[in-house]
């Protein structure tokens, strides 16, 4: 058994924390730089009386991760990059039949094979719209191993929650990081990560029937007293597939309303120094400590720099960063790709601000310097 | 003693022609699409329609036979 | 009204299926129903795992837990299921496409690890839902819309395959053998281990139409007149088995290593896991 305190990894804080959440399945394919994952999941979960189970192929590991969950299993699948490709038609299955399963995402460098070590955020987009067709999707990142840990259980609790799958979405900077962390107990997690099971009292008797004014069914899990099907056509509240339009169509809406409806209980944000800030820094990830490190030196050099990280990137927080938008001069975006997030903001933003961009896609971390630097510059511009 | 009786569901017929030509007494016979019941008397009730039926829509039902007087 | 099997076994609401006039998939589900009613099991205890194709509209015709999946990953949904429930009786429907083409890595390693799953393919020899492309057992030199000039491609035999991958329980069927069929699917189900039972199917729509097969009733008579018993087949030649199509129990022998879950099991109990 894990210690209570300890030096982990980020991706050895993903396990914990999913042991902690109650993940008793993974399945998976090696690939850099999530193996460690797989690694950890492999020693962990015949410990706690859980499965693994190294698949053929990427997709077999989504695949029999989402098998489990339908029988009711906490199940996880990791990788990175390329692996995140090849998992993206069956993301959209779980998003559709509506299965909970966590899926995380160690983000490396790409395209294709790139730069396998290095870090980056080039799979933000492909995270939201990866997979085909609208759909639903949660994804979340966490920007330090203790973070990792909480987010990690907070992943597993809204797929649980809203029976869709939720992504974790990493880099290869905090996947890699060590840091000392305290692996908190179940019992004693704080109240927003307590640990949620998913409710599997159906409604009227119907596996993907809704309660009135819920967008989220209570299907059984397999071998526990209901036979119903299962299937990624769209399908009536039996889950028998059709080709009626409306039936199609309040599916499809419900889907997608399950998370708009929800906002409020899936988003989560940090900010720091943005009362009376002029330069908005926007942030995610990895990316994260070198922002805070910078804005705490701007501070102390009087430029009122502040932090605004999306903890929930999708769906984005767009109320908030819209009301700080309003306030300051300038919205500062810094990620390490070509610019991806940015794209977004400026959509959210519609010129309440002016947006700029820092961005990295060169395989070398983003440095406090460099973000200091891009600050000043862009302060100036705004005069 | 139990007897067997044929047992037709047109509505699920789709007419494809299997059981009629794999019956081994002729019983069997399709007209307009649908399968029909040409001779029963000559049924032996081996349940070779039933099994080679695609869509089901034939099959051999167990009746207790009435006492007769 | 139908028949007490049909009745039991099959969701009536969502009858009569989509497929077409003297499609064999109606008759090999058929098989399958009757064998899972045969080895009298609990049907909450059943589940059915299909991926795409005709075949795999099978899953949700079938009054189990049914799981219609994506092309060609059926069977490592299943894994997932069976390894994450072992009470589960957990058997695949696949088609000759979705099994061993887009799914033919999945096929090979769940042979490999002999997970006590029963796979049942409905071998159409064609691409039947995207209306008659060919296939990995097409035959070669046969037509689909995709090789209008005669099939190139060498054909896989899946049992073959399956045996040589590690699965512990092969055999070949027919729609027109609809008992044997029943019976193979049975042994399969009973297989402690990785079973495939291949049951041949037959495709009048698209696989007969381009290959000038005639009506299905023709088709049926083909795998009458040509299906040979593998115990005969045994004592028969290479020229006399020419154009023949093998049917029966090809390969029965539970591993000596062991089922997959069962191991698993093992380890979660050495690690006291299990308390």
């Amino acid at each position: 058994m894990a210690d209570r305190f300890a030096l982990l990894q980020g991706n050895e804080a993903c396990v914990e924390g999913a042991i902690t959440a109650g993940m008793r399945f993974y399945s998976g394919y090696p690939i850099t730089p999530s193996t460690e994952i797989a690694e950890g999941s492999a020693v962990r979960l015949p410990q706690v009386g859980g499965k693994f189970v190294q698949m053929e192929d990427e997709i077999g590991g989504i695949a029999a991760a989402i098998g489990a969950s339908v029988v009711g299993v906490k199940s996880m699948t990791a990788t990175s990059g390329p692996g995140f490709s090849l998992k993206q038609e069956n993301i959209g299955y779980a998003a559709i039949a509506e299965i909970p399963v966590v899926v995380v995402d160690v983000q490396r460098s790409g395209p294709s094979t790139g730069l396998p070590t290095s870090p980056s955020q080039g799979d933000v987009m492909q995270a939201r719209w990866g997979t085909h067709g609208d759909h639903p999707v949660i994804a979340i990142s966490p920007c330090s191993v203790q973070d990792t840990y909480y987010q990690t259980i907070r992943c597993f609790n809204l797929a649980e929650k809203y029976r869709t799958p939720v992504i974790l979405l990493m880099d290869e900077i905090v996947g890699h990081m060590r840091e000392g962390i305290e692996l908190v107990p179940e019992e004693e997690l704080p109240e927003e990560f307590k640990i949620v099971n998913r409710d599997n009292n159906m409604v009227d008797g119907k596996p993907y029937a809704c309660a009135k004014g819920e967008y989220v069914p209570h299907q059984p899990p397999f071998g526990t007293g209901t036979r119903y099907n299962i299937t990624g056509l769209y399908s009536n509240e039996y889950g028998f597939p059709t080709n009626d339009n409306d039936i199609a169509n309040a599916k499809a809406t419900r889907l997608m309303e399950k998370i708009e409806k929800n906002l409020d209980d899936i988003l989560d944000y940090e900010e720091e120094n943005l009362d009376d800030a002029t330069v908005a820094i926007v942030c995610y990830g990895g990316t994260t400590r070198a922002v805070m490190e910078a804005v705490a030196q701007l501070r102390n050099q009087g430029v009122k720099a502040g932090m605004f990280r999306p903890v929930t990137v999708w769906p984005f927080p767009e109320q908030r960063l819209k009301e700080i938008a309003k306030k300051v001069k300038t919205v500062l975006v810094v990620e390490h790709n070509y610019g991806q997030l940015v794209e977004e903001v400026e959509k959210v933003v519609k010129g309440a601000a002016k947006v700029e961009f820092l961005g990295k896609w060169d395989g070398t971390t983003i440095t406090p310097a460099q973000i200091i630097n891009k600050v000043k510059e862009v302060s100036k511009n705004a005069k | 003693m139990a007897i067997k009786k044929l047992m037709i569901n047109p509505a699920w017929c789709k007419g494809c022609g299997i059981c009629a030509e794999f019956c081994p007494k002729n019983v069997l016979e399709i007209q307009r699409e649908k399968i029909r019941i040409v001779d029963i008397e000559s049924c032996i009730g081996c349940g070779l329609c039933e099994l080679r039926c695609p869509d089901y829509a034939i099959w051999l039902e167990e009746k207790e036979e009435k006492e007769e007087k | 009204m139908p028949s007490k099997l049909v009745e039991k076994t099959f969701r009536m609401e969502n009858l009569p299926h989509i497929w077409c006039p003297g499609c064999g998939h109606g008759i090999l589900m058929r098989d399958v129903a009757q064998a899972i009613e045969n080895c009298n099991l609990d049907p909450e205890k059943v589940v059915i795992v299909s991926g795409i194709g005709c075949s795999s509209r099978a899953a949700g015709y079938m009054n189990f837990n049914t799981l219609h999946t994506a092309h060609g990953r059926a069977i490592a949904f299943a894994t997932g299921i069976k390894m994450a429930n072992p009470e589960l009786t957990v058997i695949v429907i696949t088609g000759d496409g979705d099994c061993t083409a887009i799914g033919g890595n999945h096929l090979i390693h769940a042979c490999r690890r002999n997970i006590d799953i029963t796979v049942v393919v409905f071998n159409n020899n064609i691409y039947g839902m995207t209306g008659g492309q060919y296939s990995p057992t097409t035959p070669t030199g046969e037509k689909g819309t995709t090789a209008p000039y005669g099939n190139i491609d060498n054909v896989f035999d899946i049992t073959g395959l399956a045996q040589a991958a590690g699965a512990t329980y092969t055999a070949r069927g027919t729609a027109y053998h609809a008992t044997q069929t029943i019976k193979l699917i049975e042994n399969g189900i009973k297989n402690k281990g990785f079973s495939l039972i291949e049951g041949v199917s037959v495709c009048p729509t698209y696989y007969g139409r381009k290959n000038k097969k005639g009506s299905v009733v023709k088709m049926m008579n083909w795998q009458k007149d040509n299906a040979i018993d593998v115990k005969k087949a045994a004592n028969m030649d290479e020229k006399e088995l020419k154009g023949k199509l093998i049917i029966g129990e090809f390969y029965n022998n539970p591993s000596t290593t062991g089922e997959y879950t069962e191991r698993y099991d093992e380890i979660i109990k050495k690690l006291g896991g299990d308390k």
